[in-house]
């Protein structure tokens, strides 16, 4: 499979839902997420478009699926977004008071 | 015109019986031998007069790839409505049905999804009381 740049990967509103979603509870299938994103996101897109979406979160390494009976399920992998914390840490500037972790668009 | 009757495919329609019955509770309605299959039908114990679910033969050879796609993406066949998703859940894992997705409440309703044994996800679906 192609590599996919994190940053792109997480660059989109319903892959980021996707990944809200998997937190939420692992191992879940394409009917699952796609429940979850339409009663809970509002996100009506098809199952087609949520497929591909979890192929880019696939491919940036930030998803991984496994197959349970005869059912596919996904997982979420935090360890591609941790290593972006670690090469930002905190900040350099004593002064953060204006800039809190609610100014991150959901 | 009205709908009677509704169902789904099954890998033994002898075993899908007795899931159906023994385990989900379902009363059978008919039963009639027809050569190398059976029409067989269930109702529920709360509308013995209402909707059949027929366990349908999956003999036809397009079945096996369709619901195969169906289950790869958890996808169930049909649904069935339920007071309390919770106490259904707990009752079916108790008699060792497998959950492929537990109780999850999605605003309006409360869904999970379960293996039939015979080839079927299955969802059972609560309405949540409207504040």
């Amino acid at each position: 499979m192609r590599h996919v740049d994190v940053y792109r990967a997480i660059a989109d509103r319903t892959r980021r839902a996707i990944l809200d979603e998997l937190v939420d509870r692992s191992g879940q299938s394409l009917f699952e997420i796609c429940g979850r994103l339409t009663m809970k996101h509002g996100i009506s897109s098809s199952r087609q478009a949520i497929s591909q979406h979890l192929e880019v979160l696939e491919a940036a390494g930030l998803v991984r699926t496994r197959r349970e009976g005869r059912s596919k399920l996904h997982w979420f992998v935090g360890a591609p977004l941790k290593a972006i914390g670690q090469r930002w840490p905190d900040s350099t500037d004593e002064d953060t008071s204006h800039s809190t972790e609610e100014d991150i668009e959901k | 015109m009205r709908i009677t009757l509704a169902g789904a495919f099954v890998d033994d329609q002898q075993k899908a019986l007795r899931f159906y019955t023994e385990t989900l509770g379902f009363r059978v309605k008919h039963n009639i031998p027809l050569g190398e299959h059976s029409w067989i039908t269930v109702v529920s114990e709360e509308a013995p007069e209402g909707t059949e679910f027929l366990l349908e033969p999956a003999a036809h050879p397009a079945v096996g790839p369709f619901r195969k796609a169906l289950v790869e993406d958890g996808i169930p066949y049909t649904s069935f409505a339920v007071d309390d998703v919770e106490a259904e859940h707990e009752r079916l894992v108790a008699k060792g049905v497998r959950f492929v997705q537990p109780p999850t409440d999605l605003g309006t309703v409360i869904t999970a999804v379960f293996d039939d044994t015979c080839g079927n996800l299955i969802q059972i679906m609560e309405e949540k009381a409207q504040p």
